[in-house]
């Protein structure tokens, strides 16, 4: 066969990818400077308004965005939706309730306790749920957060309905650092940073690789070794984990834990983070999760009828582009994903 | 060369009231190219399909090897070095040419559960892909998205990556159907040259590269094996030429 018998279809650079000494475009390579740069400065910008409540909300923004990537990571990496993961930031931010409530206040035992829980929890759930798939995946991890759900809600020793109050922030080592919102903030975005790059090693690895293939084309991957199931699995449990990590960050700001957190309303708003800001790509659910705090918070300024104006953005995001807003600005510049 | 490599014992599959796999045996010897014709809608696809396990068999048994693989599924059968194509394309279109083959390396290439290194940069499982890419002519194609190819270039893809699994024994379903002129004498070059090393059962219509290739002919009509044997006697039985009604399709 030669070159000239197999005509080149579609333009060369779209098409020609992964090739090992390409570099992305440098403004694909410096988004993730740009994005975690903007959210170190706003302090700054807390210092110059005197406005407080900003970091309040950059701190929230942050704590779903960690959600968000998480979430990302099987949904946009995976194929697998899931309606039931607010249960996991429930779970993290219940292990800082219940443990404060027993005196234990360290923020690295609570941690602890949450990724065991979590990841309990996943590994049990996930091993049911991924023997459905499609909508059925769907309904039943909506059914097992739901069961979260109303388990927390009958838990009267920890408050049921009306959750529990903390007395404080977690401690570290003892110190009681975390009661500035400053070092929170800082601590929180250290956090999404770190799971950041973690994301995009998982992604990028061995293990990334079999996921990303299963999302396309599940009989390819069985037709060349590769039993879907436990690639899957381990995703939705280091999901799970993250989310729960999510949680006890939750739980920390806003000193107050209760079963709304849980609530398939609140899974449904990671999945539109996500969807906002582009499924499976790095950047996306940080960019999704920013904006929906930013539309919650601004909309809900205007009109009570916020969601209206957000669902409509949502539409055009989607109508606009496949990979949300990533993909969109991605299209606007004319570079490559990030 | 008289081990048998694959062996087929009763096997049976309906669809509701069809009968498309109706009580076929078949017996493939290590090293030869072993074609499997018959009209349109006889059921070699499904045959496959319950060779590979990406279908369960109603009754019957397949042995590969001398052991029982019927239980097995797909991605065990892969393992002890049974792999497939399939007649309509299934590669993954947003992955590279070369990733799409690396895939297949790296699933026999040790654990898949390493989640730290950059799998695209492992030069020994690209290496491997790149030779298979080379053995079907798509080398300098590696680089491009799979999704961009032109059909006949997935169709050279799809051996590639059958290829690249490492086994011995390759089903390949109308690996021609498609192609252009020259792709298609990339492929049949490609298959002469696996015979020994290879074992193949070859789907395929295209009459003058089955009879140029296969050392062992079967021919398959209604889910029945109606003749098995040396390419010249098949093409002589007369079940043969009247199942293909125009028998200069054949001849
Ligand atoms: N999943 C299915 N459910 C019901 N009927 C099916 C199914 N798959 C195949 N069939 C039927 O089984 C018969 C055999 O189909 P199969 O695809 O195996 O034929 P084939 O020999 O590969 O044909 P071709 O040469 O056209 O590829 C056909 O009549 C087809 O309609
Ligand atoms: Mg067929």
């Amino acid at each position: 066969m030669s070159e000239a018998a197999t005509p080149s279809l579609g333009p060369v650079s779209s098409s020609v990818i992964d090739a090992p000494h390409v570099r992305p475009p440098l403004l694909a390579q410096s988004a993730p400077w740009l994005i975690f740069g903007l959210f170190a400065a706003v302090p700054l910008l807390a210092l110059a308004t005197g406005d407080s409540f900003i970091l309040v909300v950059a701190t929230r923004m942050l704590i779903f965005a960690l959600a968000a990537l998480s979430l990302n990571l099987i949904m946009g990496y995976g194929a697998l939706v899931s309606f039931g993961h607010a249960a996991y930031i429930g779970i993290g931010a219940y292990a800082v309730g219940i443990l404060s409530s027993y005196g234990i206040n360290d923020l690295l035992l609570q941690i602890a306790a949450a990724l065991a829980a979590s990841g309990l929890f996943a590994l049990v759930t996930g091993y049911l749920s991924l023997r459905t798939s499609g909508v059925y995946f769907i309904m039943i991890t909506l059914a097992f957060g739901q069961m979260a759900f109303f388990f927390m809600v009958s838990l009267s020793a920890f408050g049921g309905d009306d959750g529990i109050s903390l007395s404080g922030r977690s401690t570290l080592f003892g110190a009681d650092l975390l009661r500035s919102n400053l070092v929170l903030f800082y601590g929180v975005l250290g956090v999404l940073a770190a799971a950041f790059l973690l994301m995009r090693m998982l992604v990028a690895s061995r293990f990334g690789r079999v996921l990303r293939g299963t999302r396309d084309n599940p009989t390819r991957m069985r037709a060349i070794g590769f039993s879907p199931f436990s690639f899957q699995l381990t995703a939705y449990v280091i999901a799970g984990m993250i989310a729960a990590l999510a949680g006890v960050l939750l739980a920390n700001q806003v000193q107050f834990v209760s079963p709304a957190y849980m609530t398939w309303a609140r899974s449904g708003e990671l999945i539109v983070m996500v969807v906002l800001g582009g499924m499976g790509t790095l950047l996306g659910p940080i960019i999704g999760a920013t904006v929906f705090i930013l539309l919650e918070d601004v909309l809900a300024h205007f009109s009570e009828h916020w969601k209206l104006g957000l669902g409509l953005i949502l539409v055009l995001v989607v109508l606009g582009s496949r990979d949300g807003m990533s993909g969109l600005a991605r299209r606007l510049r004319g570079g490559s994903d990030v | 060369m008289s081990d048998v490599l694959l062996k087929v014992e009763g096997l049976r599959k309906n669809f509701g009231a069809l009968k498309v796999t109706d009580n076929v045996d078949l017996a493939v010897e290590a090293g030869e190219i072993h074609a499997l014709i018959g009209p349109n809608g006889a059921g070699k696809t499904t045959l496959i399909h319950q060779l590979s396990g990406n279908l369960k068999s109603d009754f019957g048994k397949i042995f590969f090897d001398g052991r029982d693989i019927s239980p097995l599924s797909m991605q065990n059968r892969v393992h002890l070095g049974l792999a497939r194509s399939f007649q309509i394309t299934s590669i993954l279109d947003g992955f590279s040419v070369l990733e799409n083959v690396a895939m297949a390396v790296q699933a026999r290439s040790g654990s898949s559960f390493r989640f730290f290194r950059n799998a695209s940069r492992e030069d020994d499982i690209n290496a491997q892909a790149s030779a298979a890419l080379a053995r079907v002519q798509l080398a300098d194609r590696a680089h491009r998205r799979a999704g961009s190819l032109s059909h006949g270039e997935k169709r050279q893809l799809e051996i590639a990556i059958a290829l690249a699994t490492g086994a011995r024994l390759l089903l390949l379903d109308e690996p021609l159907a498609g192609t252009g002129h020259e792709e298609s004498a990339v492929l049949v070059d490609l298959m002469r040259s696996l015979r020994g090393s290879h074992t193949l059962v070859l789907i395929e219509h295209d009459m003058d590269a089955v009879f140029s290739l296969a050392d062992h002919v079967s021919v398959l009509v209604y889910g029945r094996v109606i003749a098995s044997g040396e390419p010249a006697a098949v093409r002589a039985h007369p079940d043969v030429r009247a199942a293909y009604l125009g028998e200069e399709e054949i001849a």
